[in-house]
């Protein structure tokens, strides 16, 4: 189980081969793993967004994720989960969330990470202030649903 | 005997500061906390608190040594 807050680009295809390479065990008992990455995107709400920063709350949100995360392994047979969130100056085009899943089988995969990266989008404390191309700052004020 | 209340996001640039010290002796619950600190009615659902870093609701306690957060709601992901 682990949580990073990124300053920084960050790879998130890089992020999961290390993670594998430092668990080597994992491959073997783990017949699924479930990935989601989130990027920012140029659009929103209709308007061309030219940079983004990503506020949090220090110690916090480590601390929620790793709610989050207990959440999860409680409900479903997790065997190891992977949390990247990025912070600070984004551009569009960069990735702002990794959420991996481990688990022997498919349907705790899938059910885990999904649930990992819903309830981070309510509960964990971030903030994004956009800055748009026409150079007006504004604050994004709620999150999409993630269910239809 | 203080409080350290903190502000993100859109209400800390509202409120134009990022925190303020309260004396514990002063203030019972969030509710207090937020109306000493503020001197404003508390937003209808716009303001989520947390009380330790964890979340908690405005008729929370407090006492001496808390760290009390006010901020939106979250929009990370």
């Amino acid at each position: 189980m682990t949580i990073k807050l990124m300053h920084h680009l960050f790879d998130p295809w890089r992020e999961l081969s290390e993670y594998v390479r430092r668990e080597p065990e994992l491959a073997r008992c783990a017949g699924a793993q479930c990935v989601f990455v989130g990027t920012m995107r140029e659009m929103n709400q209709g308007a061309q967004v030219a940079h983004m920063m990503l506020e949090y709350y220090p110690g916090m949100t480590e601390r929620e994720l790793e709610k989050i995360t207990q959440e999860a392994r409680e409900r479903w047979a997790v065997l190891e989960s992977l949390i990247v969130h990025r912070v600070g100056e984004i551009t569009p085009g960069e990735p702002i969330v990794l959420v991996a899943v481990w688990a022997v089988h498919r349907g705790d995969a899938f059910d885990a990470c999904r649930y990992l990266m819903e309830v981070l989008k309510t509960r964990a404390p971030f903030w994004k202030k956009e800055t748009l191309t026409s150079q007006e700052a504004r604050w994004v004020i709620e999150n999409s649903r993630g269910y239809a | 005997m203080t409080i350290r209340v903190l502000y993100f996001a859109s209400l800390k640039e509202r409120l134009g500061r990022v925190e303020d010290h309260l004396d514990a002796y002063a203030v019972r619950d969030v509710q207090e906390v937020w109306h000493r600190a503020t001197g404003t009615p508390i937003p209808d659902g716009l303001v989520l608190v947390a009380v330790n870093q964890q979340y908690a609701t405005f008729d929370t306690p407090v006492s001496d040594g808390d760290e009390v957060a006010f901020f939106p709601p979250v929009t990370g992901g």
